[in-house]
């Protein structure tokens, strides 16, 4: 059972995501959360995990996650936990920020340091979760002390060339969703190019911020390079969540039952020709248009589009759906070829 | 020409009756009306609607110390005028009895001062009842309250209702649809703009509020559980109402408002959602037609008839 736990992904070795902590850090609320569109509320009930858990996500690249008990001993030797620190691309783990944490890091370095003899690639990332419990004052603190005996333990360890990164999140706003955009993205070997064609599509129109969203996860795989706005991001977030929900009213209740209650967006994904593409655009009174348009494989393009005489608008417009069009063919060859890549390796 | 009226929330306390305020006229959320306290004595709101319509809405407090006062010092100042009332039953509340007998005695005080009122009564937190149970329950809870009524010549019109879901919005919609005089020639002109745009479906939103007005499907608003005749989902329209309401508040965060939106869905359905008049907005779904290939033109064309039906129903809406 658990040997095929590690073996089930084994070309696309570096798209898979771990998650550890120790127990009751909130890793499976995490993960019914972000992948699979669960209330908040409801983790309250979620029985602790007992077997290490493994989830295939297809976003633009395919995606697996693992949760891991929080209980286990990674390094006895009946675990064959080397293999598995070598298939992840990033180890993503979880402190309770709510908790007494000195255990948590005494954990975590020893984790790193396994981790990082193993697999030297690997991307390091912490969680400083349920942060919605403490003040403002606070968090900061929290995250500076937790970044300073990190970063102690490790030099102790003659570590000090690891990078680890540091998120402050909680499943009860959309941090959590950010610090996950960021780690899937490093994932992602075509994230620069995206990055650029991003800055291209911005640079000759009128937008202020432009998202490579994925429908179902509600994370961005790419964004332009100016900085994130996270009022922005949750704009664009519930944007596309609202656009989801009106166009899914009015689908032929057929349709409905064949889909089984997933969201149309993402069965669609191989049959888009005889599908028609989702577009929304919402103008505001401040002269902001929100712009959404549905991409490849379950993705959509999500823009904040500022003009100041609204007469222009309309014209201006066009122009982005022309541009927009342009990012999207690119964006198909770009896929076709990582494909073929692929494809082509044993 | 304003047209005052004044609807009483009433129930026992606890049954939920200021939250359910909140959501629909101050923009909250289901989860920030934790922080609401208890009412005491009777908490007054005048709210603006479609215009000139001013909805007087008194909630009233329902501990047994506020309650005895209404029915004995305050009846004349509480029950003269009413043109609705608003009852809210928990369904979880232990002391079904001492519920029914506070509704009796706001129907005898009704039946006093104001005889002609409206009365609504809400069969509250149906989400803590289990699924298959609720419609049960709330047909056995509708019959008895009907029965205890009839002596008193009023005509009940119930929902079961919860925060957590769109039935709320659908229980308010009729409430206030009942309250708008020339609701006849709202829906008239409805259809008439339906059948110029060719349209498969036009709703009406009240602009602050985003409850249902009027709509095209016309045996779909009155009905209360007879079958739709089409398999599009019953509740879409409470839920658009949700889903828009929660949109709106979200761009809040962008200092802005809502003003129109056009949605080409993935399955040949047009959307647009557009300001009407000052009080209200308009949703028209196209389907898509074979013979107007340039999606561009026909874009346009939608937009210019809502221009144009914008006098039409600003003239109906002063009338109000």
């Amino acid at each position: 059972m658990e040997d095929n736990i590690y073996t089930r992904n084994p070309r696309n070795t570096n798209a898979t995501i771990l998650l550890m902590g120790l127990r009751r850090g909130g890793k499976l609320s995490i993960c019914k959360v972000v992948f699979h569109n669960m209330q908040p509320l409801d983790t309250l009930y979620l029985e602790s995990t007992s077997k290490p858990q493994s989830e295939q996500f297809s976003s633009l690249i395919d995606l697996s996650v693992m949760e891991l008990p929080g209980q286990l001993n990674y390094f006895e030797p009946n675990y064959d936990s080397e293999r598995l620190f070598s298939l992840v691309g990033a180890l993503v783990y979880v402190i309770d920020s709510q908790d007494e944490y000195l255990n948590a890091l005494t954990n975590l370095s020893m984790i790193i340091e396994y981790a990082y003899k193993v697999n030297p690639k690997i991307n390091i990332e912490v969680l400083i979760h349920k942060i919605d419990g403490l003040s403002e004052d606070y968090r900061i603190d929290a995250q500076r002390d937790i970044m300073q005996r990190t970063g102690d333990e490790l030099l102790d360890l003659g570590l000090e060339g690891v990078q680890v990164s540091f998120y402050l999140t909680s499943i009860f706003d959309h941090s959590i969703y950010e610090a996950f955009s960021r780690i899937v993205q490093k994932l992602i070997p075509e994230l620069s190019s995206l990055e650029n064609m991003l800055d291209n599509v911005v640079s000759h129109l009128n937008i202020d911020k432009v998202f490579l969203f994925d429908v179902n996860l509600k994370i961005y795989v790419a964004t332009d390079s100016l900085p994130v706005d996270i009022q922005t991001y949750e704009v664009c977030a519930e944007f596309i969540d609202m656009t989801i929900d009106l166009d899914d009213l009015y689908l032929e209740s057929d349709k409905h039952r064949q889909l089984n209650g997933e969201a149309h967006v993402n069965t669609n994904n191989d049959d888009e020709s005889n599908q028609s593409e989702l577009k929304s655009i919402s103008h505001l009174s401040n002269g902001f248009v929100l712009y959404l348009r549905q991409m490849i494989r379950g993705l959509a393009l999500v823009a904040l589009i500022r003009s100041d005489e609204v007469e222009s608008m309309d014209k201006s417009l066009r122009i982005v759906d022309y541009n927009v069009s342009l990012f999207k063919k690119a964006l198909m060859r770009m896929w076709e070829n990582s494909r073929l890549i692929k494809d082509s390796e044993p | 020409m304003s047209s005052r009226k004044k609807l009483l929330l009433m129930g026992r306390s606890g049954s939920g009756k200021s939250l359910m305020r909140s959501i629909i006229f101050s923009n909250y959320s289901a989860f920030d009306t934790r922080r609401l306290g208890a009412t005491i004595d009777v908490e007054h709101s005048h709210l603006r609607f479609l215009g000139n319509m001013t909805l007087n809405l008194w909630d009233c407090g329902g501990q047994d110390v506020f309650m005895d006062n209404y029915f004995t010092n305050q009846k004349d100042h509480i029950f003269k005028m009413v043109q609705v009332l608003i009852h809210v039953f928990d369904v979880e509340s232990k002391s079904i009895n001492k519920d029914i007998e506070i509704f009796v005695k706001s129907l005898t005080n009704l039946q006093k001062y104001s005889p002609d009122a409206k009365i609504f009564v809400l069969l509250h937190k149906m989400d803590l009842v289990q699924v298959d149970k609720r419609q049960q329950l709330f047909l056995i809870m509708m019959e008895k309250l009907q029965l205890i009524s009839d002596p008193y010549h009023f005509e009940l019109t119930g929902f079961p209702t919860s925060i957590w879901d769109e039935s709320l919005y659908k229980a308010w919609s009729q409430i206030v649809c009942s309250l708008i005089p020339n609701m006849n020639l709202f829906n008239e002109s409805l259809g008439k703009f339906s059948s110029i745009l060719d349209a498969e479906e036009i709703i009406l939103f009240e602009k602050t509020t985003f409850l249902v007005i009027s709509l095209t499907n016309q045996s779909l608003l009155q009905a209360v559980d007879s079958a739709p005749p089409d398999d599009l989902d019953p509740k879409r329209f409470e839920k658009i109402s949700n889903i828009i309401k929660n949109y709106k508040q979200s761009i809040t965060k962008l200092r802005s408002n809502f003003q129109n939106l056009i949605i080409k869905g993935s399955n040949g359905n047009h959307f647009y959602i557009d300001v009407l008049t000052d009080n209200m907005y308009i949703m028209v779904i196209l389907k898509d037609n074979e013979q107007q290939p340039n999606a561009f033109h026909e874009e346009l064309l939608v937009l210019e008839n809502i221009k144009n039906a914008r006098k039409w129903f600003d003239k109906i809406e002063v009338a109000v």
